[in-house]
């Protein structure tokens, strides 16, 4: 597991208040994980105090499980 | 009175009237304040006051319809205090006329100011309540919401608007220890209404059950109870505080 991706899974698991087993690379936040539309705006802002970026809300939107989170962050990361 | 010691309060329009009243009455209860409003000097005068009953008080002045200036206060804040813990959304401005007489800018202006205000500030401040899980958000509206009155189509539009504002935030911030909850004054004395011709004034007071204008520290007293730790299961609500005009 990369770095980013422990990471990733930490702060979803702190966030959404679930156990690290159910946080699987393409487990969806919102249909798997329980995430309502508020833990997700906070979810983001936890990544991107984590990870000191911004994520505009356009493509916050289209993250929507682990894998989708360390794709965008690597890509994000490698840019900066 | 140190209920609120510790604690962070930001409030808009605080230079006069309600804001200010609801400033010092914070403070008294122990919070240390952000006062905001347009106006520097009126703010200053009220910060003066702050510190004599030993809090702090940070004088930001700008538009706070406005993002950028918000922004810059919301930062200016939490690098001086490190938190905000209470919100009071109470800058406000009439701009009276009857319908057909009330030009388009009298009502953006009232909007502008009233209620897009509250949505701005609320934005940028709930961010770090969030974080904490705790916070109070505190609109003044008016009983004009809930009541109508002619000649301030504009005015009572706002006001309704930010008890709209209220539930929906109430709602969405519930689960994250925030309440967030309206004040409706009626007719208080301030110079809002101070500039009321002799009639108009007697035509209120006979609406009025208790039969006299209230004062700011009316208002601020409610604002503080709902500031306060003991209020953390009231959300969403609207008070008024107006001498049982509107029941």
């Amino acid at each position: 597991m990369s770095s980013i991706q422990e990471k990733v899974t930490q702060i979803v698991v702190e966030q959404l208040s679930v156990e690290e087993e159910q946080v699987t690379p393409t487990a969806s936040f919102v249909e798997q994980l329980g995430a309502d539309s508020l833990d997700i705006v906070e979810m983001v802002m936890a990544l991107e105090t984590a990870f000191e970026i911004e994520i505009p809300d356009e493509d916050a939107e289209k993250i929507t499980n682990v894998q989708e989170a360390v794709d965008y962050l690597e890509k994000k990361l490698a840019a900066a | 009175m140190i209920e609120l010691q510790g604690q962070v309060a930001l409030v808009t329009g605080a230079g006069r009237g309600i804001g200010r009243a609801v400033a010092l009455e914070l403070a008294r209860a122990g919070a240390d304040l952000v006062l905001c409003a347009r106006t520097q000097a009126q703010l200053e005068e009220v910060a003066a006051e702050i510190r004599t009953l030993g809090r702090r008080a940070l004088v930001a002045t700008g538009d706070v319809s406005q993002v950028a200036p918000v922004e810059a206060i919301v930062a200016q804040a939490l690098q001086e205090f490190a938190h905000i813990d209470i919100l009071v959304n109470n800058a406000g401005i009439r701009r009276d006329a009857v319908l057909l007489r009330m030009k388009e800018e009298d009502w953006d202006e009232v909007l502008q100011v009233n209620l897009r205000s509250a949505f701005v500030c609320t934005r940028a401040v709930s961010k770090g309540m969030l974080k904490k899980r705790s916070g109070r958000i505190i609109n003044i509206s008016s009983v004009i919401a809930l009541m109508g009155n002619a000649g301030q189509a504009n005015y009572a539009a706002s006001k309704a608007g930010l008890i709209g504002f209220t539930r929906s935030v109430a709602r969405e911030l519930a689960s994250r220890g925030i309440t967030v909850n309206a004040v409706a004054p009626g007719y208080i004395e301030t110079e809002m209404t101070r500039d009321l011709p002799q009639k108009a004034r007697e035509w209120i007071q006979e609406r009025i059950p208790m039969g006299f204008l209230g004062q700011p520290e009316d208002v601020a007293k409610m604002v503080r109870f709902l500031s306060a730790p003991e209020t953390r299961y009231v959300t969403g609500q609207v008070f008024n505080v107006d001498g049982g005009m509107v029941m």
